[in-house]
């Protein structure tokens, strides 16, 4: 497959169509959707418009975007104005948002083609997208197993070369973690650097849109149109947006990487090879490095788990069944709600919601949520510390490949683990980056991470495209 | 004020004001009273999934004069989320501030020189508005519900006294007061009856210097009217539950005008639990000093600095001159007056024109201009026009503005000629002997009832004073 900036010079040199194009992207889905259950919602007919759009800009000598003419698919927590957004849960069925979202704004004005909507754990809740109120998608690599989530449908997509790019929200390692299992590039933009406006939230403080690419370049590129500062998000960085491709080739000689204990403990064998092998990459590239340990780290998900659900739990609460979605009849609003809410959230989001409840209930708040949030300013703290030491964090993604069907389905406690190694970033803002470096069991894919401080992408593309090059992909 | 066995009132109020700004508090959409139901609505107040809030500059500006006004502290501030299923709340939760409010610590000094503290004066959302048909007309039972996301969204800010009000009739000279600061701060129109301002009052009762009582919630007082007949009831309640050995409870209750009574909306224990965390979607709001101090230097002069300036002006007043003051001074009208005592009028007569006459047709003030109102007095003080055509002269202004002088003559206001006037008096002695023999005798009360005849016989263009003159002439 072509990559997406091969792809964009094509149609914008004229050697390629913009519809051409979606032609192929489509023909791709149309032979593996059934099967893969990638997408919730092909927009053919959006996505034959705005590839006209390319093509006549194209056809009249205008620029048509770095993106031009690159099919990409969209996380289904996204909105797009008319397109059905779903997040993935019977509580939104239906429902077609009257706005977009920042991101598909930026999107459409650099000439991508957003093809369609992908599958996800409802609401972004969880790490298979077997929390999917649709049902799960299947990991293309190897069917009997999950593409990690809660981005699964995403990286599916780029996975199985139905589009070069798609977009996911990162909350906990929603980007990383299936990127990891799907053997593709995942990036966790620093908290700020991407327009929030129209992300469907999952947990306000922590989610973050990014890219999924098969290559470095291609990643860089899309971020670079994602990011920058939005006056509809007032959580959005004032900065101007960094660039980043022209970064991408910097390599990584004089950085220094910290490898940190508690960003691989418990891993796999496989797992902490790739690891072990990508450190003796970068070195070989010119880096130093220096083990470290940030105990802090171990708090993470206990923290994650009070503060993430605390924030779902009122960022979920408008889903009443009075002005839109699901409405399911009862005798007075308080039943009906309560019907509504019944019907139309799974065990999860609804596991979530009690769960956040409670941690910010009278009598709860200190002991839970207050204390969770004093971790949270530890754990900032302690990352801080660690980069005035080194440039760079070096880590796994996620503890093995990609897992089978129903394996963590039963103990939601197994299943929050396959995040430990990605939710400290989210908890601390900061920015990081999943590449696929090796494989393990069956031949598949393992993922390595690159952790940074906020604001520090470029040198995560760069030193992602000396891992890259080392596993054997120029 | 002291209730029956000795008991005393203690009432702290919460006052909510919505800020006369453009556009709502998160969104662009106009902040505006009475259009088309869900007309003034877009994705960010409707709370669809994904929207997220932007604060409004205005609204925050308008928070700090009114901090300014009451002589708070502006302190960083930050916002957080009150958690609660209502439906005419569309994220069903109410972004507010918690614990770190953008005021806190001020006063406010009443027209009898009382002292009310203030807590704080923060910024909140509102909700928008229900309509319940069918059953109770409130939200249990309906059969239908009706919402209108219009008002959702609008910057309110939200007035916390501290426990220092004693009597109904303080309270009601506290919201009256406020009402006055928050139209000068330009942060309010203070409509009551369109709901811009709307009054919580919390009530208790103890003997005099004994610690607190427990206190009550009482909710939905939308005029000065209710505000002090709730306040009286809930008082004389509670006293009678304690002289019956009971105990009161701490609740929030309902205000009936019509039953003029309260009830139990919910007590302590059925009270929500609202699960208060830091807004994530908004970033902490710290105003710098500049941006503070030039919020300060555009404040215009506050109710009681104006009520002072006024009062200076008047020597001796009697109570209904200082009653007229504060007309003038509630609806603003001192400008008027002013305007016409700076060209010579008479302070008396200008203040009892504008708290009159003007006060009459408020509502047209705007066709008012300080010029016509300064010439009409004028005219009236000249002896040009007599009192009852000063009025209509003044209803005719305000009812399509214009000129006095023209006005005056289209009616045929002219003056009466000393001739004339000399004529019609004598025309009247002759008339009424008996009332001439007992004024002649030194019984001036009878002067008034010539100033009538007067009146009658000339069609009011006679000016009250001549008349008096005209008569002591021929005494």
């Amino acid at each position: 497959m072509r990559s997406a900036v091969r792809i964009a010079e094509e149609v914008r040199s004229g050697a390629s169509t913009a519809v051409a194009e979606l032609a192929g992207a489509l023909e791709v889905v149309a032979a593996r959707n059934e099967e893969l259950h990638v997408f919730l919602y092909v927009d053919e007919e959006g996505a034959l418009a705005a590839a006209e759009r390319v093509d006549a800009t194209v056809a009249s000598g205008g620029d048509a975007g770095p993106l031009a003419g690159v099919p990409i698919a969209i996380k289904d927590n996204m909105c797009q104005r008319g397109v059905p957004t779903t997040c993935a849960s019977k509580i939104l069925e239906g429902w077609r948002p009257p706005y977009s979202a920042t991101v598909i704004d930026r999107l459409l004005a650099a000439g991508a083609v957003p093809v369609g909507k992908t599958n996800l754990d409802e609401f972004a809740m969880g790490s298979s997208t077997e929390n999917s109120a649709f049902g799960p998608t299947l990991n293309p690599l190897d069917t009997s197993r999950v593409p990690g989530g809660s981005s699964g449908g995403s990286a599916a997509a780029v996975a199985a070369g139905m589009t070069p790019l798609a977009i996911g929200s990162d909350t906990g390692g929603s980007i990383r973690q299936p990127a990891s299992l799907c053997g593709i590039i995942g990036v966790k933009p620093t908290y700020g650097l991407v327009s929030r406006y129209g992300l469907v939230a999952f947990a306000s403080s922590l989610d973050q849109i990014g890219p999924f690419a098969t290559n470095v370049t291609d990643a860089a590129t899309l971020l670079e149109v994602l990011a920058g500062h939005d006056p509809m998000d007032s959580t959005s960085l004032p900065e101007a947006a960094p660039s980043l491709v022209e970064h991408v080739r910097d390599g990584v000689a004089g950085q220094r990487i910290g490898v940190v204990r508690e960003l691989i403990e418990g891993a796999d064998d496989e797992v902490l090879e790739s690891v072990t092998r990508a450190l003796a990459a970068l070195r070989e590239a010119g880096a130093t490095s220096v083990e470290l340990s940030i105990p802090e780290l171990r708090l993470g998900l206990s923290a994650y788990y009070l503060i993430a659900p605390a924030e779902a739990s009122s960022n979920l609460a408008r889903y009443d069944g009075v002005r839109y979605g699901l409405r399911v009849d009862a005798d007075d609003v308080t039943a009906m709600n309560e019907a509504t809410r019944t019907a139309g959230f799974g065990a999860e989001v609804k596991r979530r919601i009690m769960l956040g409840t409670y941690a910010l209930s009278a009598g709860y708040y200190d002991a839970y949520y207050g204390q969770a949030l004093k971790v949270r300013t530890q754990m900032i703290d302690a990352f801080a510390r660690a980069y005035r030491e080194v440039d760079l964090l070096l880590g796994a993604t996620t503890p093995s490949v990609a897992f089978a069907f129903g394996e963590k389905t039963a103990n939601p406690l197994t299943m929050y683990l396959s995040d430990v190694f990605t939710i400290p970033t989210n908890l601390a803002g900061e920015a990081a980056i999943s590449v696929p470096f090796g494989t393990g069991e069956g031949g598949l894919p393992v993922g390595v991470q690159l952790l940074g401080p906020g604001r520090s992408e470029a040198r995560l593309f760069a030193a992602a495209r000396v891992l890259e090059i080392a596993d054997g992909r120029p | 004020m002291t209730l029956e066995h000795g008991y005393e009132m203690v009432v702290g109020l919460e006052v909510h004001t919505e800020l006369r700004t453009r556009s709502k508090m998160f969104c662009g959409c106009a902040n505006a009273f009475g259009a088309e139901p869900n007309t003034n609505i877009c994705p960010v107040c409707l709370g669809l999934p994904g929207s997220l809030p932007v604060l409004n500059v205005r609204a925050v500006e308008l928070a700090m004069a009114i901090g300014v006004a009451l002589h708070c502290v502006i302190a960083p501030s930050t916002f957080h989320r009150k958690n609660y299923f209502y439906p005419d709340m569309p994220k069903d939760y109410q972004i507010s501030q918690y614990d770190l409010p953008i005021n806190t610590g001020g006063y406010l000094d009443l027209p009898d020189a009382s002292r009310v503290s203030i807590e704080r004066a923060h910024l909140e959302e509102d909700t928008g508005k229900s309509t319940h048909l069918g059953g109770s007309g409130r939200l249990q039972g309906a059969d239908r519900s009706l919402v209108d996301y219009n008002r959702s969204g609008v910057p309110l800010v939200e007035i916390v006294s501290g426990p220092d009000i004693r009597s109904s009739a303080q309270a009601r000279a506290y919201a009256q007061e406020l009402r006055g600061i928050l139209i000068a701060t330009g942060a309010s129109d203070g409509r009551m009856e369109e709901g811009s301002m709307r009054i919580d009052a919390n009530v208790s009762v103890r003997q005099a210097n004994a610690p607190l009582g427990t206190r009550c919630e009482i909710k939905n007082l939308n005029s000065l009217r209710s505000l002090h007949r709730a306040i009286d009831y809930e008082a004389q309640r509670q006293v009678e539950m304690l002289e019956r050995g009971e105990v009161v409870r701490q609740e929030t209750r309902h205000w009936d005008e019509n039953l003029g009574e309260t009830s139990t909306m919910r007590t302590k224990e059925e009270a929500e639990d609202y699960r208060y965390f830091r807004e994530p979607d908004l970033v902490d709001l710290a105003p710098d000093q500049a941006w503070q101090d030039r919020v300060r230097a555009a404040l215009g002069a506050m109710p009681a600095e104006r009520r002072r300036l006024l009062r200076e002006r008047l020597q001796d007043p009697t109570d209904a001159q200082l009653d007229a003051v504060e007309v003038v001074i509630d609806l603003a009208l001192e400008g008027l007056v002013n305007a016409a005592v700076d060209r010579g009028a008479d302070v008396t007569l200008a203040i009892a024109r504008a708290a009159n006459e003007v006060a009459a047709g408020i509502e047209h003030v705007t066709n008012l201009t300080p010029g016509a109102f300064t010439e009409t007095v004028l005219m009236e003080q000249r002896g040009d026009l007599s009192a009852t055509q000063a009025k209509t002269v003044l209803g005719e202004l305000l009812a399509g503005g214009g000129d006095p002088g023209v006005i005056a003559a289209a009616r045929g206001f002219e003056r009466l000629s000393s001739d004339s006037l000399e004529a019609t008096v004598a025309t009247l002695i002759e008339q009424f002997p008996d009332e001439w023999g007992r004024y002649r005798d030194g019984d001036d009360k009878l002067a008034q009832f010539f100033i009538g005849q007067v009146m009658k016989a000339t069609n009011g263009q006679a000016n009250g004073k001549s008349v008096v003159l005209a008569l002591q002439a021929r005494r």
